[in-house]
């Protein structure tokens, strides 16, 4: 179904240099060539009935409702799919073509329970009213006959149900699984009247390959299928257009209220990041806002051992801020910091920390970036000079060549891959650089040319190695090198990779890929066309996670794949507003838009607006408090959003940090686990209690509407102003618009960013300024920001975290499709019926070699720390490499990663540990002492707990 | 609430490792000796019934994976067709010409007493699992009806007792070796 607030125009829009007028009913109409006879009575504002035309969708003709008459046309031709052309006269409404839709709606209706009234459609179901618009007012036929109203409803899946005694075999659904989300998990079986709606092979939908994107459920034009949230709430009566706090890819959604309580999720057709579509998480697993698990009053203890005692507001924040002006005094103005969140807005971070520089006095602010992207910002920021992937999402359709590099854009992006996979199918070349089988190296349609199945830690030596082949064997694009980037550094690049240590063959011992294949790689990169790389954490969570940006940068300039729709060096950032957060000066060495802290310009722009004198000397990273932590020089941390005790690598280390640390503030929707060691809790607020703006990965700036009001009275920018007030150091925002009105005139590339620009462009890729007042969907297009591309020198280095004789293999992580990182959310969902709890991935091989059968369960230790867990048998991954997620608290992942990081920016080497498995019949250590600490630092003050329940 | 799922991930990607020998040597070889065709599917599924007789829905996913698709596609042409079989047919199956100039020449009644003599329905499988009965739309012998197929084997004329000496000869031919009446031994 629909969203209540949309317009179907009945088949997708035309894009056509040539333009096309013609009459229908008397009315003059010109739309682009090629459009159908249906959009452009619809854009003439003449409605034509139909069924199984959506305009989402490519045309099918197989409902027969909106036929017409064309003159000199014979018959009745179907109006979505025939095309206009010039002079054409088109009817629309006369008798015949009246009695001709009846009678097609009165077989429909004979098929079709009348159950109208009570039905989860009514109100907003099409059929009924194609009924209305048709005039039927009987059925001939009786309902005796053979019929389909006894069919089953299928249940299965958490979030919707499919009713097929309801289904009129429109094929919307079918064609939706197909054209936009490409999975292709739906059919027609059988023919005639048996023709039904299939999920795979006759399977309920949760066994079927349905992957639960939901756009088979907006195509639905009945109440055939039908999110169970709806069923339950009825239609709604007005909806808010906002944006998906989940992923990167930034999808816009219209909530569909009912006063105060959302209804249902609905992609929004206007989203410029997604088109309508959606996946799982965004479109059904928002039931966490309204968790019993939210904490939605302020607590306070003096100790982590002691129960939490609910406060005032009032309390809570006075209490914070003299626990920070007493440590400031007797540790010093730098033992405090403050740590953004990629989870919340742009607003709240350009808060947090500017509460950090102006009011702490320090630059000790950080983000959760630091374990993702912060090689991005650095390694693109060297090279082509921007901090930013360089693309919109749109760019993939003009792509020839994919080389996907680190990333599983099916499970981590999958409104994203969905469009991807459009592309292939339409004939674009694959190439897939990871350890493990992702989907996209092969499933339905899609088909890597090339899967180098390299060794975990070896990307930089399989980029330099295809450099090697790019520049040996001639198929540098000299043209652009010479017009667009630094000569002297580009030669100097040329004879480091030119060196025959770098060739695919010298290399292939340590990175374990084919030479030929690699070879094979390269060429196809360098000469198909548009190349493309998407990539993601596989490339930045290693010790040379920037060398391998600045060797990706440095492989599309030398090709000259910059600059131009098609092309481009795109990191698919992991959340939704960690492109965000870093714009906004989250780092402890940057302000917003990445301009130093050293640098007099920007910094002097600050003190003059913020009326304070501010540090020029960067501040400390993540893990340099908690390591100040233990030392004893960092004291007081305020943690917005985000859970760096389970996010973070090296566990153990980071608990150790907090538990020194004399006031920890967390401000969540959930008692995290980083709130276990915390002495102040602020409640936060979820995305649907706030307005503000998110960035995407295509940095493209989109609006966040409050839908409810915030559960805890205050949405966390107010929260974040009133401990600023607190402390002295005032803020006064009336609305988070003001914030981006700060934001805007502080930062140039975001000079034309305002509340009101965003309502009326819808969204806006920054950087927008007066050169670009409507923002910059592709950047370099014709010099490179920075001036010169420059090329870098990218030094293989393997890792000192190697698999030796105690620990033979090597762990990587990663996410699924169901669940969102930390799983503080998904894990609050019916989402957990596909991943209830993380698995080990381990070879058939390893696994026999270890007595290890598919389930059983298996320790996985690294050299800091051991962990159970239930072991899957896959080739998905390759001899000698193990893969988990790191979704699920109980589990801890990060137990086991090391504190291993990044060279240039400290981002942890979360894809590469070395491990041992083995068999066990017992959880580890860590796992049964965390469970016990869940609860015993997790306690509430006995009334609390009493109101709880 | 629905029931939870184990958290599955196959062992192997290619499927089909657990398919009945037989089956996964028919679905490869199909899929070998067609898979450059344009529109290969429907060329692998003839090839795969004519060698097992059936397309039995455990090969779908191995046909699927081999040709890039997804099961529900294949699924999809699977039950389309009539003809494609997604029970295991008896030993031999019996084409039953429906079409005009059967029926003119004695063709229903020809119907009535196969089914009768078989104890089955059309699409049925006799109890003794030695025939299926199917229809069939004009088998190009309209000058000789009415006519039926067993096996590859052609049959005009046919009357019920006919019919009767047939099915019959068909039960012992298997196992006398003849080859006169029985095609099905491939």
């Amino acid at each position: 179904m629909q969203s209540i607030a949309e317009q179907d125009l009945g088949t997708p829009k035309r894009q056509s240099a040539k333009q096309v007028t013609l009459n229908v009913d008397g009315r003059q109409v010109t739309v682009p060539a090629g459009t159908s006879v249906l959009r452009a009575a619809a854009e003439a504002g003449l409605s034509i009935p139909k069924l199984c035309a959506t305009d989402t969708l490519e045309a099918f003709g197989s409902c027969r409702m909106c036929l017409v008459q064309v003159e000199g046309m014979k018959g009745f031709p179907a109006s979505c799919t025939t095309p206009v052309a010039e002079g054409m006269k088109v009817t629309t409404q006369n008798e015949k073509i009246a009695n001709i839709r009846r009678g097609v709606m009165e077989l429909y209706i004979s098929d079709h329970p009348l159950d109208c009234l009570t039905c989860p459609a009514n109100g907003h179901c099409e059929l009924q009213d194609m009924a209305g618009a048709v005039g039927l007012r009987e059925v001939r036929y009786g309902y005796s006959g053979a019929n389909h109203l006894d069919a089953p409803k299928d249940e299965s899946n958490p979030y919707f149900t499919f009713d097929a005694s309801k289904c009129i075999v429109c094929s919307r659904c079918v064609r939706a699984c197909d054209e936009q989300q490409g999975t292709l998990a739906l059919t027609i079986q059988g023919r005639g009247f048996d023709s039904t709606v299939s999920a795979s092979q006759a399977e309920s939908f949760l066994e079927s390959e349905c992957v639960s994107c939901g756009a088979c459920i907006t195509a639905c034009p009945t109440a055939t299928l039908s999110e169970k949230s709806l069923i339950k709430a009825g239609q709604a009566e007005h909806s808010i257009i906002t944006t998906c706090a989940y992923c990167g890819v930034g999808c816009s959604f219209r909530a569909e209220m009912q006063g105060e309580e959302v209804v249902r999720m609905v992609p929004n057709k206007d989203g410029h990041a997604n088109h309508g579509h959606s996946c799982v998480k965004g479109r059904f697993a928002i039931g966490y806002a309204t968790h019993p698990d939210r904490i939605t009053k302020p607590m306070i203890r003096a100790s982590i051992s002691d129960p939490w005692k609910e406060v005032s507001w009032e309390e809570a924040i006075a209490h914070s801020a003299s626990e920070l002006r007493r440590i400031q005094k007797k540790y010093g103005r730098d033992s405090i910091g403050g740590i953004t969140s990629s989870r919340c807005t742009n607003e709240e971070t350009f808060l947090v920390q500017k509460l950090v520089r102006a009011g702490f006095g320090n630059n000790n602010v950080d983000t959760c970036a630091r374990v993702c992207h912060s090689p991005t910002g650095y390694g693109l920021k060297q090279t082509i000079g921007e901090s930013a992937g360089t693309q919109d999402f749109d760019s993939v359709m003009d792509a020839d060549v994919i080389m996907v590099i680190g990333a599983n854009p099916t499970d981590a992006h999958p409104v994203f891959a969905s469009r991807l996979k459009k592309r292939l199918r339409a004939g674009a070349r694959l190439i897939v650089v990871d350890p493990r089988r992702i989907d996209l190296v092969r499933s339905a349609h899609v088909k890597a040319d090339h899967h180098l199945t390299l060794k975990p830690g070896t990307n930089v030596a399989v980029l330099n190695a295809m450099a090697h082949v790019v520049v040996t064997e001639g198929l540098v694009d000299e043209a652009f090198v010479r017009e667009r980037c630094d000569l002297g550094n580009f030669e100097s690049w040329a004879r480091f990779v030119a060196d025959p240590r770098h060739s695919p063959e010298a290399t292939a011992a340590a990175t374990g890929v084919d030479p030929h294949e690699l070879r094979a790689a390269a060429r196809l990169y360098a000469t198909g066309g548009n190349a493309a790389i998407y990539y993601g954490l596989g490339v930045t969570e290693h010790s040379q996670g920037s060398t391998t940006v600045m060797a990706i940068a440095n492989l599309a300039m030398a090709t000259g794949n910059i600059g131009r729709e098609g092309v481009g060096v795109n990191p698919l950032r992991g959340q939704n507003n960690v492109q965000g957060s870093c714009d906004m000066g989250s780092f402890p060495h940057e302000f917003s838009g990445y301009r130093h802290v050293s640098n007099d310009t920007a910094r002097e722009t600050f003190e003059r607006l913020w009326g304070v004198p501010l540090s020029n000397e960067p501040g400390l990273r993540i893990p340099n408090m908690i390591d100040e932590a233990i030392d004893g020089s960092f004291k007081w941390l305020y943690v917005q959003g985000e859970d760096i005790a389970q996010s973070d690598p090296d566990t153990t280390h980071i608990t150790a940090g907090l538990k020194a640390m004399e006031c920890v503030i967390v401000q969540d929707l959930f008692l995290n686990e980083t709130a276990r060691y915390a002495h102040i809790f602020l409640p936060g607020a979820s995305f649907l209690e706030k307005d503000g703006t998110f960035t995407n990965a295509e940095r493209r700036i989109s609006r966040v509407r409050k839908a409810i009001p915030p559960l805890a009275g205050m949405a966390d920018w107010e929260v974040t102003m009133a401990l600023a007030n607190a402390l002295g150091a005032p803020m006064r925002y009336n609305h988070p618009r003001e914030i981006m009105d700060e934001i805007a005139a502080t930062t140039p590339t975001f000079k034309g960013v305002s509340y009101a620009r965003l309502d009326e462009l819808g969204s806006i890729q920054w950087p927008c300024n007066d050169a670009a007042p409507t923002g910059t969907p592709v950047m370099h297009v014709d010099h490179f920001v920075r001036g010169k591309g420059q090329f870098m020198l990218t030094e293989y280095l393997a890792t000192e975290e190697r698999a030796g004789p105690r620990f033979p293999l090597l762990l990587t992580t990663g996410r699924i499709l169901s669940q969102y990182n930390v799983g503080a959310q998904t894990r609050r969902t019916a989402s957990t019926v596909w991943h209830h709890e993380d698995v080990l991935e381990i070879h058939p091989f390893d696994a026999e070699q270890r007595g290890v059968r598919d389930g059983d369960l298996v320790a996985l230790a690294s050299r800091i720390g051991e962990i159970s867990l239930h072991a899957s048998v896959t080739e998905r991954v390759q001899p000698g490499v193990v893969y988990t997620t790191f979704h699920h608290a109980v589990t801890g992942a990060n137990v086991v990663t090391t504190d291993n990081s990044d060279w240039a920016t400290n981002c942890p080497e979360y894809k590469v540990t070395a491990v041992q498995v083995r068999r066990t019949n017992h959880f580890s250590d860590w796992q049964l002492r965390d469970r016990e600490e869940g609860v015993s630092l997790r306690r509430m003050a006995k009334a609390l707990a009493d109101a709880a329940e | 609430m629905s029931a939870r799922k184990r958290v599955t991930i196959p062992i192997r990607i290619e499927p089909g490792s657990d398919l009945p020998a037989a089956e996964r040597a028919a679905v490869l070889e199909a899929v070998n000796r067609n898979r450059a065709l344009e529109g290969a599917l429907l060329p692998i599924l003839h090839a795969i019934q004519d060698r097992l007789g059936w397309i039995p829905p455990r090969t779908l996913p191995l046909i699927a994976y081999e040709l890039n698709l997804s099961r529900a596609e294949v699924h999809g042409v699977v039950s389309f067709y009539h003809y494609f079989r997604q029970h295991q047919p008896g030993e031999h199956v019996i084409f039953l010409c429906r079409a005009e100039a059967c029926q003119a020449v004695g063709a229903v009644a020809l119907e009535a007493h196969a089914k009768r003599a078989l104890g089955v329905e059309f699409h049925g499988t006799s109890g003794d699992g030695r025939y299926t009965l199917e229809p069939v739309y004009c088998l190009g012998n309209c000058a000789s009806g009415p006519s039926l197929m067993i096996d590859r084997e052609l049959h005009g004329r046919m009357t019920p007792e006919r019919f009767d000496e047939l099915i019959g000869a068909t039960s012992t031919s298997a196992a006398s070796a003849s080859g006169s009446a029985s095609g099905s031994a491939t």
